[in-house]
């Protein structure tokens, strides 16, 4: 493999606490290294910026609902719909682009890391087909477990034992990475037509509540020692006043103790927060609930966020809340597509469009911003767009404009149509933080990579970790004022190396490298209970039969597996 | 000692039963029994040991007989085919595996061809109803667990998904539907009294092309507005009543089938099908399926989804862009308007399906066959490739008529030296890049 030498680039990196100084890296057989040979390809980064590849922690990019969303939105390929120059296929698709431009794009911005946010895990095998049809990119997929027969079985009972061993037979099944829970009781209530809109809601035939189920998981999680912690989409997403909602799923994680040897300090992470931050109790009094969320956020440190930003694009929401789906239906009258799918979960579909003359929408994109600006530690805050919901993740940069320059988003908050309202029902324009480009590092790179459990070799620039390195046009020194300039120094890379292999050149794709699907297999001692219900849901109650349900070896044919033991 | 291959899956229907079990002679050449599928599924294995199987390309001669050719002959033919044509229809793929069709969609994209499946004669109108509206649906386990109210409209599964009501919708007992069939009431709507109409509570004879009006009616009564004395044949009062026991249920689920997708109306059928679902689960739960045919027709769809967007006939002639326009992109129009310059079939059998106008235009093409079978396309064409049979003897990913998709299983060898969809594929994907490095055919 060949070496590569990034001389003079200005260099960010949170893992060492390197600002912006002047540094080379060296690149050698797909990780960074302190000395290359003579031989190596110089890449001249002198007046860039150079970090360490992206990670997106949660965005739908493979699965059945995202498929779902593609086929039934031709209309979202009259956008930007094309073959691109360089080695690439068709790319087609805007807000739920295709597996190709899915890859691609995120290349181009530098990514090199992303996490399916929900299989289904029934479905496992579509999300894998898709997974190993996107280019370049590693991936892993969290299985949803919030709404699970077994789960809520075993857990009524408090029986965590029983419950981890079925997350870990289920992980193997499925090559997940980790425990996703999307509205927890609440789309098993959906199967009926109903809802969980508290903690304390009881989940219909279940007895179980939501809180006993969060907080089962939790502990689930942590008996496996899993690299990524409970990853959970709360209830009553979406709704006016749902921050109470918020900070009592919040509070469930106090005094617990995340276990596991990967760096991991979260017990739990709070997805795609700014759908849960709302104050108000209709949409004529709707305002931000940043503040208070983020106030309990900065003070509780067993938690992570990601932010959710509304970026005010027409768009497709998909989400595994059946029930907040049709409710938006409801609200929007848009095409409704929804699966409930047997046993496990749910899923729904409805195109959105965030418009900025709406005042709802428009305080929705302060609220986002306002998480990120609010953040103390943008160790544990990370931003996302829950791409495609909250807008499609191809609009990253722009979001990182709005956050680094004040006068960015100050333009775009003082000409929304309803601007007098959305100032006083946010606090985004009395915000005058600018996120700096070391901090950014810690939101997309450090703060992920840890989060996941990934920051041995994701996340950093360090000898010895992955050489995915990206390289923007920037000079920090001169930092562009334009927002427009940044978000479009942070769309196209100037390098990225992925695994140590140039695979983006000047925003052109020159190599599709070898990417990797993730899965975590956690081992745990035999449990006899756990296999019998196995059999005999299988035999009575699912539509395949139990060996026909996991994920061949084929469809993820360069795994990358991490093993963690739970039988001591 | 022979043996007994289990959870096998039938590459048959949409149904995709994964329950069969198969007897193997000891040396994995010849099937010997199959057990659990249903007649159509069971004689699918059997085929495969039928005596006089073609094992080896044919190319058609000037006198019109079949000549035996190598594969590599077949494959030098086909690519230069494909190279040479400037659109060409890559029709079929609903009964192959989704790893084969994404060689062939790579395939597609270099020489600029169109790649439709089934769902253009079948549940293409589906679709574009989906496109348009949207789709309330469910797992075939939802069904069974949950269901106390099914609807057939337009589908016949007594005979054309044979196993679907003791699997999934009449018969079983699931979680919440301890009683079975006694805890179900199960409506078919159907211009004629079919076998699926035997098993119904309840038979409600539309009349003929009135379908869409019914549907229409149902979601007037379930609103409580005012209907005249009949709706396409059925009384009004029998409509309320229907409409009022829907609303009572806890689960319903709506499967419909070619009734509707080809009667008068199509794709509007499906629309206020849909809608009526919608409608519904403001009183209770409601969802609706296709009753998808080939066994994996759905995967072509998705596959094509993932990669370029849309679930049938797609466009990529332009090549850096792909394009769907039912009546522009779909097989049968282009047919007709003798648009395309070739014809590359696999894994379906157009010949038996299409209109005759469109096959005898297809039939004045440079055609190419991929189907382990003798057919009604195989003789038309200039070529036919057999190959070996996807789910049985070799595997690949099908996705069930509700999108689960199930890895089929091999059971016995092919035939000595017999490819596979996927290793075919393969090779013309690699004859078609030597042959545009050279600069075309």
């Amino acid at each position: 493999m060949s070496e590569y030498l990034i001389k003079n680039g200005h260099v960010f990196d949170p893992v060492q606490g390197i600002k912006g100084d002047k540094k080379d890296i060296g690149v050698k057989d797909g990780k960074i290294v302190d000395k290359v040979s003579s031989s190596a390809k110089v890449i001249d980064a002198s007046g860039k910026t150079v970090m360490a590849g992206a990670l997106d922690i949660h965005a739908h990019v493979a699965g059945p609902k995202v498929n779902a969303g593609r086929w039934y939105r031709p209309e979202d390929k009259h956008f930007d719909s094309h073959k691109k120059p360089g080695i690439t296929r068709i790319e087609g698709g805007k807000s739920i682009p295709t597996v190709f431009k899915t890859g691609y794009e995120y290349a181009r911005m530098g990514f090199t890391f992303v996490m399916e946010a929900a299989m289904p895990p029934l479905y496992a095998r579509h999300v894998h087909e898709e997974i190993h049809d996107t280019p370049i990119i590693d991936e892993a997929a969290l299985p949803v477990f919030g709404n699970n027969w077994f789960i809520l079985e075993y857990l009524k009972n408090q029986e965590i034992e029983n419950t981890a061993a079925y997350v870990a037979w289920v992980m193997r099944q499925t090559k997940g990475y980790g425990i996703k829970v999307v509205n927890p009781g609440g789309t098993e209530a959906w199967a009926w037509g109903l809802n969980c809109l508290t903690i304390h809601d009881p989940v219909p035939y279940f007895e179980i509540t939501p809180a006993e189920i969060m907080t089962g998981l939790m502990a689930a999680n942590e008996y496996l020692g899993l690299p990524h912690s409970m990853h959970v989409h709360q209830n009553d997403l979406g709704n006016p006043g749902n921050y109470k909602v918020t900070l009592d799923s919040l509070k469930l994680a106090e005094g617990v103790k995340p276990n596991n040897k990967f760096g991991r300090e979260q017990v739990m992470h709070s997805t795609h927060l700014q759908f849960h931050s709302y104050k108000g109790e209709n949409w004529g009094n709707f305002e931000s609930g940043a503040k208070e969320v983020m106030d309990y956020v900065n003070k509780q440190k067993n938690i992570t966020i990601d932010t959710g930003n509304v970026t005010l694009d027409e768009t497709t929401t998909m989400t595994a809340d059946g029930p907040f789906e049709h409710h938006l239906h409801g609200l929007n009258h848009l095409k409704w597509i929804n699966v409930d799918v047997e046993l496990e979960t749910a899923a729904g579909v409805v195109p959105y469009i965030y418009d900025p003359d709406i005042k709802v929408c428009a305080i929705q994109w302060a609220i986002g911003l306002e998480l990120a600006l609010y953040a103390k530690d943008p160790m544990r805050c990370f931003i996302t767009t829950d791409h495609p919901n909250a807008g499609p993740f191809t609009r990253y940069p722009r979001v990182y404009a709005w956050l680094m320059s004040k006068k960015y988003r100050d333009e775009r908050l003082n000409t929304f149509k309803h601007a007098d309202k959305v100032i006083s029902a946010t606090n985004l324009s009395g915000m005058d933080r600018e996120i700096t480009l070391y901090e950014l590092a810690q939101m997309t790179r450090a703060g992920p990579a840890r989060a996941l459990g990934l920051m041995k070799d994701y996340g950093g620039l360090k000898a010895g970790m992955n050489a995915d390195i990206a390289i923007y046009n920037i000079n920090p020194d001169k930092f562009p004022s334009d927002g427009a300039a940044i978000e479009k120094a942070f769309a196209n890379v100037a390098c990225l190396l992925k695994d140590g292999k140039i695979c983006v050149d000047e925003g052109k794709i020159v190599d599709v490298g070898k990417k990797h699907t993730f899965w975590v297999d956690a081992k745990v001692k035999e449990n006899k209970q756990v296999k019998h219900d196995i059999k005999e849901k299988f035999l009575r109650y699912y539509s395949l039969t139990e060996n026909n349900y996991s994920v061949p070896e084929s469809y993820a044919p360069h795994q990358h597996i991490i093993s963690v033991d739970a039988t001591q | 000692m022979p043996k007994d291959v289990t959870d096998v899956i039938c590459p048959f229907c949409g149904t995709l039963c994964d329950d069969l079990v198969v007897t193997v002679s000891d040396d994995n050449k010849t099937i010997l029994g199959v057990k659990n599928a249903c007649a159509i599924g069971a004689e699918k294995f059997n085929h495969q040991r039928l005596p006089g199987r073609v094992t080896r390309p044919r190319m058609r001669q000037a006198d019109g007989s079949f000549k035996e050719i190598t594969y590599d002959e077949a494959i030098d033919w086909t690519a230069k085919m494909l190279v040479k044509s400037r659109k060409t229809l890559m029709y079929g793929w609903a009964s192959t595996s989704c790893q084969a069709m994404s060689i062939g969609h790579e395939i597609a994209e270099k020489v600029g061809a169109i790649v439709d499946n089934c769902a253009t004669v079948c549940h293409g109108s589906s679709l574009i109803a989906i496109e348009d509206v949207g789709v309330p649906s469910c797992t075939l386990g939802e069904v069974k667990n949950r269901a106390d109210r099914v609807i057939f409209w337009g589908c016949n599964p007594a005979h054309a998904h044979p196993r679907h009501m003791s699997r999934y919708s009449i018969f079983p007992r699931g979680f919440f539907t301890v009683k079975g069939h006694k805890g179900r009431k199960i409506y078919c709507v159907d211009c004629r009294y079919t076998d699926t109409a035997k098993c119904a509570d309840e038979f409600i004879q539309v009349q003929q092309g009135y379908d869409y009006e019914l549907l229409n009616a149902f979601r007037t009564a379930a609103r409580g507005e005012v209907l005249p004395d009949t709706v396409g044949g059925v009384p009004k009062e029998k409509i309320y009543e229907i409409a009022e026991d829907l609303k009572q249920g806890r689960f319903i689920i709506i499967f419909f089938g070619m009734g509707l997708t080809h009667s008068m109306g199509r794709n509007h059928n499906i629309d206020i099908a849909i809608n009526l679902t919608r409608d519904l689960n403001d009183f209770t739960k409601c969802a609706i399926m296709a009753m998808r045919g080939h066994w994996n027709v759905t995967g072509s769809g998705q596959v094509l989804g993932w990669q370029y967007g849309f679930p049938f006939a797609v466009d990529l002639s332009r090549r850096d862009q792909a394009r769907h326009q039912t009546g522009e992109t779909t097989s049968v129009d282009l047919l007709n308007r003798s648009e395309v310059e070739a014809c590359f079939y696999i894994a379906t059998d157009p010949g038996a399906h299409f209109p005759v106008d469109a096959m005898i235009s297809s039939s004045k093409k440079p055609t190419v066959t991929i189907d382990p079978h003798i057919q009604c396309t195989t003789e038309i064409s200039d070529i036919h490739i057999p190959v070996a049979m996807v789910g049985v003897e070799v595997g690949g990913c099908a996705y069930r008529m509700d999108n689960v998709p199930i890895e089929t299983r091999k059971v016995v060898d092919p035939p000595e030296g017999m490819l596979t969809d996927e290793e075919l594929l393969t090779k013309i994907n690699h004859r078609v890049d030597e042959l545009l490095l050279a600069g075309g055919a």
